[in-house]
C-alpha cells in the first residue's frame, strides 16, 4: 500500500457572518493515495467547495475558525507560512481548477501564454521553452497544439475548460482539485471532458479530488466517494460501497433521488431543507429530515464510526456495529 | 395597477370551443419558425433561426418534454407556444382556435389565462419586494377577480395545492424567507391561480437540489392529474424527462430530430444524436470509472449558419452522401415514434 499524498485530519473552517459563526467545514477527515480519485459530493451549501479552498489554504478574510491538519506529501501545510506555501506547495504539489474558471481567462492574452506564465514567473524558464511545455499540455488535454496562439474568445466553452485544466497541470502537481469542472457545460461536452480526465489520471498518475453536486458524474471518475451534508462528511467509502450499498440515511436517500436512464426505480426525495449552518440543529445535522431518527439523534452529535471495509459513517444507527474513532 | 374593467365580463363565461375540431388536441404547432434578427453594423442583419419549422401536437392532459442542449431552441419553442415570443412563420392553434395573430384583446387575455409559464430560476422570477400574497394576487387582479374574498380563497387553495402548508403562514412572507424549493412552489402556485389548461415549465428543477427535485416533479404530476393539465416540460436533463413526461421531443439546432413516448425513445433511440445524448449521461454506477463514455466529437454549431442538409451531419458518425445535401423530414416510424434522419427514409 502506497503512502498517502494527502491526509486531512479534523478540518474545521468557519466564516464570520452578521448572525454569528457559520461552520462551513466541520470535523472533516480523509486521505488520498497516489493515483486515487476522491469524489466529494453534496448539495449546494454542504461545504464541499469550502473544503477545497481550505485544502489550498485559500481562505477568505472573514474566517473565524480554521483548525485541523492538512498533510501534503508528508508536510503539514497548516503550519507553513504564506511564502513557503506559495513557493513549495501551491500549484507544485496541489493545484486547483476553480468553479467557473473558464470564464476567468484573460481575454487579451493568448491562451498558450496564460498556461505558460507560471513557468516563466516561478521557475525563470525562457518563454520559448515555456510555450513548448504549454504545447505538450495542450496535447495532453486534447487540444490542437496550434491553439496556443488563440485568444479565449476563439474557443468554445469545452475548449476553455481544457485550457484551464492544462493551466493547473503546468507545474506537475501530484494532487489536482477539480471544483465542478463541468457544471457549466452541456452533457456531450461533459462526457468528452470526463473521458479526457480518465486519460490524464492514468498517464500522470494524478491524485484527484473531484467536487460535484452530481453523484452520477462522480461515479464516472471516482474510486472513493465522500457524501457531505451540513459541513460534515456523512459517509465515506469506495464507489462500490457508497453507490451500491449506501448506509447513511442521507446518502441512501440522496442516491435514491437520482433518476436513472438505464434502469427503473421509484424516485425518492427528502422533505425539508438543508440546515442553517449558523444555527445548526442540535445533535445530528440530518436529524430533522431523517426518517430513522430516534431519541439520541437530536441530543448528541454522532461521531464517526468505522465499519468493516473501512468506510466511515456519521450516524448513531451504526453505534453497535461500527467502532468509534 | 390600472385594470381594464370593460374587458372583464367574459372571464366568468365559459369560453366557446369549436366543437368541430378534434376535442382532445389542446395545442397544435404548425411549421413554427421563430427567428431573431440582430443588427450587425449599419446595414446588415444577422438572422438567428432559433426554431425552424417545428410542428407538434399535444393532447389534453398530456405531458411533453422538450429535451436539448443549450442553443437547441427548446426555450424559444416553449415561449413561442404561449406567445411570449411572436413566431416569424407558422400557426399556433390552441383549443381549436388559431391564435397566431391575436393581438392584445379580449381573446388574447383569455389565452394568457389559459396558458401559463414556470421559470427556471426561483430566485430571479419572484419580485423580492412583494409578499407571497401579493405575488399570487397580482394575476387575479389583472384578470378582474374583484372580490377580495374570492381572491383569498383561490390563493389559499393554490398554496395548499403546491403543499405550502399551512398556507396562512406563507401569505405574509417575502421570497427571501423561503428555501429554493419553496420559492419554486410559489412560482407554480402563481401559474396555477388563474386555472390554466396549459403550462410551460422551463427547466423548473435545474436550480433545485437533487434531493428535492423529485418532490417538485411529483407535485407537477399530481397537479396535472388533478386538473387535467397539459404540460410542456423543457429540460436539458433527459433522465428526469423519462420519469415525468409521457412524450419526449429531442431538439437539435432549432429542429425536432426525434419524437415519441418517453420510455420508447430512451430505450430505443433512433436518431444518432439522441443515442449520443443518452450515452453521454452517466447513471450512478461504480463501474463507470473503468469505461470510456461513447461520445461524438465537436460542439453544437451556431444557429446563424446551420449546416446545410441535415443539421447534425457535421458530427454524425453514420453520415453518408445525401446527409449534407437534403434536409430530412420528421417521419413516422411506427405508431407514434418519429425521427428526422436519412438512415430511416430509404426503406
Amino acid at each position: 500500500m502506497a503512502s498517502n499524498v494527502l491526509e486531512v485530519e479534523k478540518l474545521n473552517l468557519a466564516y464570520k457572518t452578521l448572525r454569528g459563526d457559520l461552520l462551513a467545514v466541520n470535523d472533516v477527515s480523509f486521505s488520498l493515495k497516489p493515483g486515487e480519485t476522491l469524489g466529494i459530493v453534496g448539495e449546494s451549501g454542504c461545504g464541499k467547495s469550502s473544503t477545497a479552498y481550505a485544502l489550498m489554504k485559500m481562505i477568505p478574510s472573514n474566517t473565524s475558525i480554521f483548525t485541523g491538519k492538512i498533510i501534503v506529501d508528508g508536510e503539514n501545510i497548516m503550519e507553513m507560512d504564506d511564502s513557503d506555501l506559495r513557493k513549495k506547495v501551491r500549484w507544485k504539489k496541489i493545484s486547483m481548477v476553480f468553479q467557473g474558471a473558464m470564464n476567468s481567462l484573460n481575454p487579451v492574452i493568448k491562451v498558450g501564454f496564460q498556461v505558460a506564465e507560471p513557468l516563466i514567473v516561478h521557475d525563470n524558464v525562457p518563454k520559448k521553452e515555456a510555450l513548448e511545455k504549454a504545447k505538450e499540455l495542450f496535447k495532453l488535454v486534447g487540444l490542437p497544439q496550434d491553439f496556443i496562439n488563440r485568444y479565449p474568445h476563439e474557443l468554445s466553452g469545452g475548449m476553455k475548460q481544457r485550457v484551464v485544466i492544462a493551466m493547473s497541470l503546468v507545474l506537475n502537481p501530484k494532487i489536482l482539485i477539480l471544483d465542478e469542472p463541468t457544471s457549466a457545460l452541456d452533457v456531450m461536452i461533459q462526457a468528452q471532458i470526463m473521458n479526457m480526465l480518465k486519460d490524464l489520471r492514468k498517464s500522470l498518475n494524478l491524485s484527484i479530488i473531484f467536487i460535484t453536486h452530481d453523484i452520477a458524474l462522480a461515479s464516472d471518475l471516482c474510486d472513493k466517494i465522500a457524501v457531505m451534508y451540513g459541513g460534515q462528511i456523512m459517509e465515506l467509502g469506495t464507489a462500490e460501497q457508497v453507490l451500491l450499498d449506501p448506509r447513511h440515511p442521507y446518502a441512501s436517500k440522496l442516491i435514491g433521488s437520482i433518476p436513472t436512464l438505464r434502469s427503473d426505480k421509484k424516485l425518492e426525495f427528502i422533505p425539508g431543507a438543508p440546515p442553517d449552518l449558523v444555527n445548526p440543529p442540535p445533535g445530528c445535522r440530518f436529524s430533522p429530515r431523517c426518517p430513522y431518527r430516534f431519541e439520541l439523534c437530536d441530543k448528541e452529535e454522532p461521531p464517526i464510526y468505522i465499519l468493516d471495509g473501512g468506510r466511515q459513517i456519521r450516524c448513531f444507527l451504526y453505534k453497535e456495529k461500527g467502532q468509534g474513532e | 395597477m390600472e385594470v381594464d374593467r370593460s374587458d372583464v365580463s367574459f372571464i366568468r363565461r365559459k369560453v366557446k370551443v369549436n366543437k368541430m375540431v378534434n376535442n382532445s388536441i389542446l395545442l397544435k404547432l404548425e411549421n413554427i419558425k421563430t427567428y431573431f434578427f440582430l443588427p450587425k453594423g449599419l446595414f446588415k442583419t444577422i438572422v438567428v433561426k432559433a426554431v425552424d419549422n417545428v410542428s407538434l401536437e399535444m393532447k389534453k392532459g398530456e405531458s411533453l418534454a422538450i429535451v436539448g442542449e443549450s442553443g437547441s431552441g427548446k426555450t424559444t419553442l416553449g415561449r413561442t407556444a404561449i406567445k411570449l415570443v411572436e413566431p416569424t412563420g407558422g400557426k399556433i392553434i390552441f383549443d381549436g382556435k388559431d391564435i397566431t395573430n391575436l393581438n392584445d384583446g379580449r381573446e388574447m387575455k383569455n389565452f394568457r389565462r389559459m396558458a401559463q409559464i414556470i421559470f427556471q430560476d426561483p430566485f430571479m422570477s419572484l419580485n423580492p419586494y412583494m409578499t407571497i400574497r401579493e405575488i399570487l394576487e397580482e394575476p387575479l387582479i389583472i384578470h378582474g377577480f374583484n372580490d377580495q374574498k374570492e381572491r383569498n380563497e383561490i390563493i389559499i387553495k393554490a398554496l395548499v395545492d403546491v403543499k405550502l402548508q399551512p398556507p396562512e403562514e406563507f401569505l405574509l412572507k417575502y421570497p427571501h424567507m423561503l428555501s429554493g424549493g419553496q420559492r419554486q412552489r410559489v412560482g407554480i402556485a402563481r401559474a396555477m391561480v388563474l386555472g390554466p389548461k396549459f403550462i410551460v415549465a422551463d427547466e423548473p428543477v435545474s436550480m433545485i437540489d437533487a434531493s428535492s427535485r423529485a418532490e417538485i416533479l411529483y407535485l407537477f404530476k399530481s397537479l396535472q392529474e388533478k386538473y387535467n393539465l397539459t404540460f410542456m416540460y423543457i429540460t436539458h436533463d433527459i433522465a428526469t424527462a423519462k420519469y415525468f413526461s409521457d412524450y419526449l421531443a429531442v431538439m437539435y439546432l432549432g429542429k425536432i430530430v426525434e419524437y415519441g413516448p418517453s420510455r420508447e425513445v430512451i430505450m430505443n433511440p433512433k436518431h444518432p444524436y439522441t443515442a449520443a445524448l443518452i450515452s453521454a449521461v452517466p447513471d450512478p454506477d461504480p463501474n463507470n470509472r473503468f469505461i470510456y463514455r461513447k461520445v461524438i466529437s465537436g460542439e453544437i454549431p451556431s444557429a446563424v449558419h446551420p449546416p446545410p442538409g441535415c443539421r447534425f451531419h457535421t458530427r454524425c458518425p453514420y453520415k453518408f452522401e445525401v446527409c449534407d445535401k437534403k434536409e430530412p423530414e420528421l417521419e413516422t416510424l411506427d405508431s407514434s415514434h418519429k425521427v428526422a434522419c436519412h438512415l430511416y427514409t430509404k426503406k
